[in-house]
């Protein structure tokens, strides 16, 4: 087996006793002290994830004429300085490569965050749509710290020296953070008021300790996994892969058609003229009991899906859980049930986010 | 049956491979799951209880518990039929993460209390669990 990759603040999650999982290459804590005290720490206070396993790529050029506006769904001559925008990487067919952000630092200069077991993947797709400018990934020599909840700002306040209260949601700062050069953004995958900070290997332990200090409680990727899900957002290899479309994951909206030309936009159209095949729906299982990736989803005793997230949610107080359906054997009025290997669990169709 | 499963006296614990424990008195066993396999599991959000009368294998599925992020069976450690279970636990099901080895999930008449020998005693369970 390939050895597993470690975060700049491995040693800080062996101090913290966490329990660690291979996670897409890297070896990260799933949990430190339980998943659900660290999901109502996020939900009620503030929590601190390691999301250094994450790429960033930095692109430095002509954003206008290079051909890096192409590469994605999002417009980046549109896009203003010190805003980033959740986007797609498609292939030809539409397909999601990847989700990403990017992030505009100036009129020559991009950041792009991509997904962990993506990173070789996008930066070669991505590079080869450019024809000047220089493209780098620089994610071995980056850390990425998520503080989220609703006293995340009143913490970090402590630590910036610009009113955190100039960043709107999706817009970010280039500033200094504990002496160093680092990027506060105003983003998350929790659904709560919160940050995303990118500072340098050196920096990060330090700026872990601190944040601690001042009150946040870290949390792992259980807790990461569970708070996204209650918010209904997609996670790559689950809901989205090079065989589902936006449209199908139901999350079309963030695809800017308008303005530019990107890889898979005429496959996209064209899906949008013939309907979609399958899609994404959210379901409850109104009881303790959790979905879980992979479960068969029944309706008049045909098979006509399968789960891809799922987990017991403790600000819901049910399972709840994302699954494809088949459009053409879905019946929106029918009962739905998951099918496992002990029996079958109803469950109902419902809206996001579960967590309103 | 040997004079150590006498009522009255300490029950010792024995364990399983598959992390129950079982306390015998009579041919009454007392089975829950080990502070090791519950702290595996982490939350515990869920717990499937079979229906009193239920007859229990030795080694196969017996019940059923689900954390936030994993699922698991509970194995019957021993062969018999199910007498009581913890009904406590459908709707607090997190009593188990407050206290493993003091919480009980079901009981289980025992047709051959001599199986009860050929469980893990205390030390070999705690050696077992450290090489995991």
């Amino acid at each position: 087996m390939e050895k597993l990759q470690r975060t700049a603040l491995f040693s800080k999650h062996k101090e913290l006793n966490a329990k660690n999982v291979g996670f897409c290459g890297w070896e990260m804590p799933v949990q430190y002290e339980g998943v659900i005290k660290e999901h109502d720490a996020c939900r009620n206070a503030a929590a601190l994830f390691d999301i250094s396993h994450m790429g960033e790529f930095f692109y430095e050029g002509d954003i206008v004429n290079s051909g890096i506006n192409n590469a994605t769904t999002t417009d980046f001559v549109k896009l203003p300085v010190g805003k980033c925008k959740y986007g797609f990487l498609l292939n030809e067919q539409g397909g999601v490569i990847d989700d990403l952000i990017v992030y505009k630092l100036d009129d020559t200069h991009l950041m792009f965050v991509v997904n962990a077991a993506r990173i070789d993947v996008d930066f070669k797709q991505i590079k080869s749509h450019i024809k000047s400018g220089t493209f780098q990934n620089r994610s071995n020599q980056t850390s990425k710290i998520d503080i989220q909840g609703p006293k995340s700002k009143e913490i970090l306040q402590t630590l910036v020296s610009f009113d955190l209260n100039e960043l709107k949601f999706f817009g970010f700062k280039q500033t200094t953070l504990l002496d160093t050069q680092a990027i506060v953004s105003r983003t998350g995958y929790t659904g709560e008021l919160g940050y995303e900070l990118y500072v340098d290997n050196d920096t990060a332990p330090i700026l872990w300790d601190k944040l601690i200090e001042l009150g946040a409680v870290p949390a792992g990727l259980g807790a990461r996994d569970v708070l996204r899900l209650e918010k209904g957002y997609s996670l790559y290899g689950h809901e989205l892969d090079e065989q589902t479309t936006p449209a199908e994951a139901g999350i079309d909206m963030f695809v800017q058609y308008k303005s530019h030309d990107f890889t898979g936009k005429e496959a996209l159209l064209k899906q949008k003229e013939e309907g979609i095949s399958k899609v994404i729906i959210p379901f409850t299982t109104n009881s303790k009991r959790a979905p879980r990736n992979g479960f068969d989803i029944y309706q008049n005793d045909k098979k006509i899906g399968i789960v891809t997230s799922g987990t017991y949610a403790p600000s819901v107080g049910s399972g709840i859980g994302l699954g494809f359906v088949d459009l053409k054997l879905y019946d929106e009025n029918a009962q739905l049930e998951l099918r496992t290997s002990r029996g079958s669990i109803p469950i109902y169709k419902a809206t996001l986010p579960f967590l309103k | 049956m040997g004079s150590a499963h006498k009522k009255g006296e300490i029950k010792m614990k024995k364990y399983t491979n598959e992390h129950e424990w079982v306390e015998l008195d009579g041919d009454t066993a007392t089975i829950g799951l080990s502070a090791y396999a519950i702290n595996e599991l982490g939350d515990i959000t869920f717990v499937e209880l079979p229906q009193i009368g239920q007859e229990a294998t030795k080694g196969e599925s017996i019940a059923f518990i689900e954390s936030v992020k994993a699922a698991s069976d509970i194995y019957a450690p021993l062969s018999g039929e199910v007498v009581e279970i913890n009904e406590g636990l459908e709707n607090a099901p997190e009593l188990l993460n407050e206290d493993a080895q003091g919480t009980w999930i079901i009981k289980i008449k025992v047709s051959d209390v001599g199986e009860f020998d050929t469980l893990l005693d205390e030390n070999a369970y705690s050696t077992y669990t450290s090489s995991l």
